[in-house]
């Protein structure tokens, strides 16, 4: 284990001082002190690497990752997981936006909440699978042209009005499934909300996620299930298919 | 009212005398236009079929077919033309989005055939590149504005500055970012093989890589745009720039899908996506609504690649392109990619095509200069594309201050393209624009690679050629040299916007 002092450093030296650790074979990092370092852990390709981030990590935590584990243990900001491949983000606190923007694969659990356009454009692909998991609510835009992948927003925490998701959800949106716990109104999703109750088949599909982000946070997995889930899906996989004249 | 008749595009005219029946013209014609009546033992052509792409014509072994152009013509209006008429017929049938592909094909965009170049005559000499050395190699990337340097002792100097990654270009033009998808493997192949050839780069596009293009890394330049489809680590890393997409010249301002039936199981590959799935890239990236945001991009990938890339970012010329450009080097990309709207897709809608954007002359003008007055113009270096046809316009892009061009559609010409416009289709007689594997194997990609490499031959002798009339022995006393340059027919507020003098103004 190697403990990195990041009070005051530019993000390019702390960068490079993670690098020099991971390039030394270093397998656990520790970070200290960090505030606002943007690119921590961007472009690794690792899978038993895992770094410990103590402070607010910057903008674009793990972009481009591959396989890494990321635990901070308080708040981050913007870009969490942009363009991520694989590896896993465990946020012990409140999220930025564009959280899991364009993410192919790995895991991205927040404790708390998340804020505007969330998990825009994930995708799947083979063994790449995006999974992100919100504990409280998220603002406007989740899951904008979501192409694959599962996206969760369990809402024990509420917004000022009481609500766990903003407005123009899921616009766009051909593939993956969006879960939502609690409350949700027609005109946040511009469709009807009577039939998209989860079934008990869709729940197990989000079982283990749901286990994991009840373990990271020390939360009771039972509880959180005994509510009811609103399942979101495309209402097509073929957004364009008939705007042209050929 | 019933579906209306439309005239064919073209006639297909067959020599009966000449034609031998061999048939080929029927097996080669992917659009179907060709068939062979067994009891009439006679060749025939359905018109209404055929998209003008000359292939039959090419292939005939006795000459026997001549495509030409229906001389059909509505009565004479100066404001309805045939193609106005049918466009409106085909959308009051299909209610749909005019789609085509290829660069503008309007005539009124077109300023490089308007501008003349210089030549030396008496008072300075000219130069003979054939026994003169003629400098054409030109470096991309931010050149430093000091170089500081440490003596160590009279002999030995060290360089103390750490100086920015560059692209080295043995010729100023590469090969635009067309897609694998948007284009056929051995077209691609074809690039790649010629810019490794002629030591310039292919581009990607956002199609990903294939695994049989790794090979031509220090020769490529890999695009990151909004839909980030097979973006990677080892993606970024595979290149030897990154370039991030924003604008397309022929597309400004919208985004661009692959439809789910062209994702077969190669392109589902290098997309990363899986098969018979729409590919949409969104109109803008949805992580970049700022120049902070851009600048944000470009780093997380120079970090990413631990600054061994130089990161470029491609826009479409618009209205206030040289602002945007602006900022693009101010945040911090190693070069700005301009397309300008004569620029080439594989599918676009019509309406954007047409009328969307500004001609690259001014915008590669108003660039230079701004970024000049600003004092930031060797921060970095400016690429420029859309409707570079040959080695004249190269020489007047960079007369007019750009650093390279790209060129998309005239690397297809090389490769066999007849302009036709039916990309979209995916049907391409060619082996260009399909993925169809009995067309895409008739572009075989070594004699591709050559016939793109002769192209590139050939306007390295013209360059030198040129330059060494005007009396310039080196590619860099050219750039941004606008006294070299004329217009001709341009009104004084086109002339001062490209910054250049009228015909028969002297110095």
């Amino acid at each position: 284990m190697v403990r990195i002092d990041a009070g005051g450093l530019h993000y390019k030296v702390l960068n490079e001082k993670i690098w020099e650790a991971v390039d030394s074979g270093e397998k656990e990092i520790v970070l200290d002190n960090v505030c606002g370092q943007r690119y921590i852990g961007a472009g690794i390709k690792s899978r038993d690497i895992k770094i410990e981030i103590n402070g607010v990590p910057g903008n674009d935590l793990g972009a481009f990752m591959d396989g890494p584990t990321i635990i901070v243990n308080s708040n981050c900001q913007d870009g969490t997981g942009n363009t991520m491949n694989d590896g896993k983000i465990i946020i012990n606190g409140d999220c930025g936006d564009i959280l899991g923007f364009s993410m192919r694969g790995g895991q991205i659990y927040v404790k708390g909440n998340a804020g505007y356009r969330v998990g825009i454009h994930m995708k799947s692909y083979k063994d790449n699978f995006p999974v992100l998991v919100i504990g409280g609510f998220v603002r406007d835009f989740l899951g904008e042209y979501m192409a694959g992948g599962i996206l969760i927003v369990l809402g024990l925490e509420k917004d000022r009005d009481g609500k766990v998701i903003g407005n123009f959800v899921k616009t766009g949106m051909h593939g993956g499934e969006i879960f939502i716990r609690g409350e949700i109104e027609e005109r946040q999703i511009g469709e009807k909300t009577e039939d998209l109750l989860a079934t008990e088949e869709d729940l197990l599909r989000i079982e283990p996620y749901v286990k994991e982000y009840c373990e990271l946070f020390k939360y009771d997995y039972a509880e959180i299930m005994n509510e009811k889930f609103y399942k979101l899906k495309p209402l097509t996989h073929r957004p364009y298919g008939r705007l042209y004249a050929y | 009212m019933a579906k209306t008749r439309t005239p064919p595009e073209f006639i297909l005219e067959r020599d009966d005398y000449k034609c031998i029946r061999c048939l080929v013209c029927v097996r080669v014609c992917s659009y179907g236009a060709n068939f062979y009546d067994e009891k009439e033992n006679r060749v025939y052509t359905e018109n209404s079929k055929c998209v003008g792409c000359h292939f039959c014509e090419a292939v005939c072994p006795t000459e026997a077919i001549t495509v030409k152009r229906n001389k059909f013509d509505i009565k004479p209006s100066a404001h309805w033309t045939s193609e106005e008429l049918f466009d409106v017929i085909k959308q009051a049938e299909t209610g749909g989005i005019l789609l085509t592909s290829m660069g503008n094909d309007k005539p009124q965009f077109n300023y490089f055939d308007r501008l003349v170049l210089n030549a030396s005559q008496v008072t300075n000499p000219s130069i003979d590149p054939l026994r003169e050395p003629m400098e054409i190699r030109t470096y991309l990337g931010k050149k430093d504005a000091y170089l500081e340097i440490f003596e160590e002792n009279e002999s030995q100097v060290i360089l103390k500055t750490e100086v920015s990654q560059q692209l080295k270009l043995e010729i100023p033009v590469m090969f635009s970012a067309m897609s694998y998808g948007s284009i056929s493997l051995n077209a691609i192949k074809s690039l790649a093989r010629a810019a490794e050839t002629m030591g310039t780069f292919f581009n990607t596009g956002e199609g990903g890589l294939h695994k049989d293009l790794k090979r031509f890394g220090k020769n490529m330049i890999v695009q990151c745009a909004s839909g980030r489809f097979g973006v990677d680590i080892d993606y970024l890393n595979s290149g030897a720039a990154v370039e991030i997409k924003i604008g397309q010249g022929a597309k400004p301002g919208i985004g661009g899908h692959l439809p789910g039936e062209k994702v077969t199981e190669a392109i589902s590959e290098t997309r990363m996506i899986p098969v018979g799935t729409d590919a949409i890239s969104p109109a803008p990236h949805h992580d970049i609504y700022s120049i902070e945001d851009l600048r944000q991009l470009i780093f997380a990938i120079k970090e990413a690649t631990r600054y061994k890339k130089p990161v470029g970012v491609k826009i479409a010329a618009v209205h206030n392109v040289a602002a945007i450009a602006s900022g693009i080097v101010r945040a911090g990309a190693d070069f700005v990619t301009i397309d300008g709207i004569r620029g080439g897709t594989g599918a676009t809608p019509k309406i954007t095509r047409d009328h969307v954007g500004i001609p690259i002359e001014f915008a590669i003008a108003v660039v230079d200069q701004r970024l000049r007055e600003e004092g930031i113009r060797h921060m970095a270096s400016v690429v420029v594309a859309g409707g570079i046809r040959k080695s004249a316009d190269v020489v007047k892009a960079i007369a007019l201050g750009a650093d390279a061009v790209y060129i998309g559609t005239t690397a297809l010409v090389s490769l066999g393209c007849h302009l036709c416009q039916r990309c979209y289709l995916g049907k391409c007689n060619w082996g260009i624009a399909t993925q169809d594997p009995k067309l895409v194997k008739r572009l075989n990609p070594e004699i591709g690679a050559r016939r793109a490499s002769n192209l590139l031959k050939a306007w390295t002798l013209e360059i030198k050629e040129i330059l060494g009339g005007m009396g310039i022995n080196a590619i860099e006393s050219l750039r941004g040299n606008r006294e070299v340059l004329r217009g001709v027919g341009l009104n004084e507020r086109e002339l001062q916007i490209l910054g250049i003098k009228a015909a028969g103004e002297a110095w």
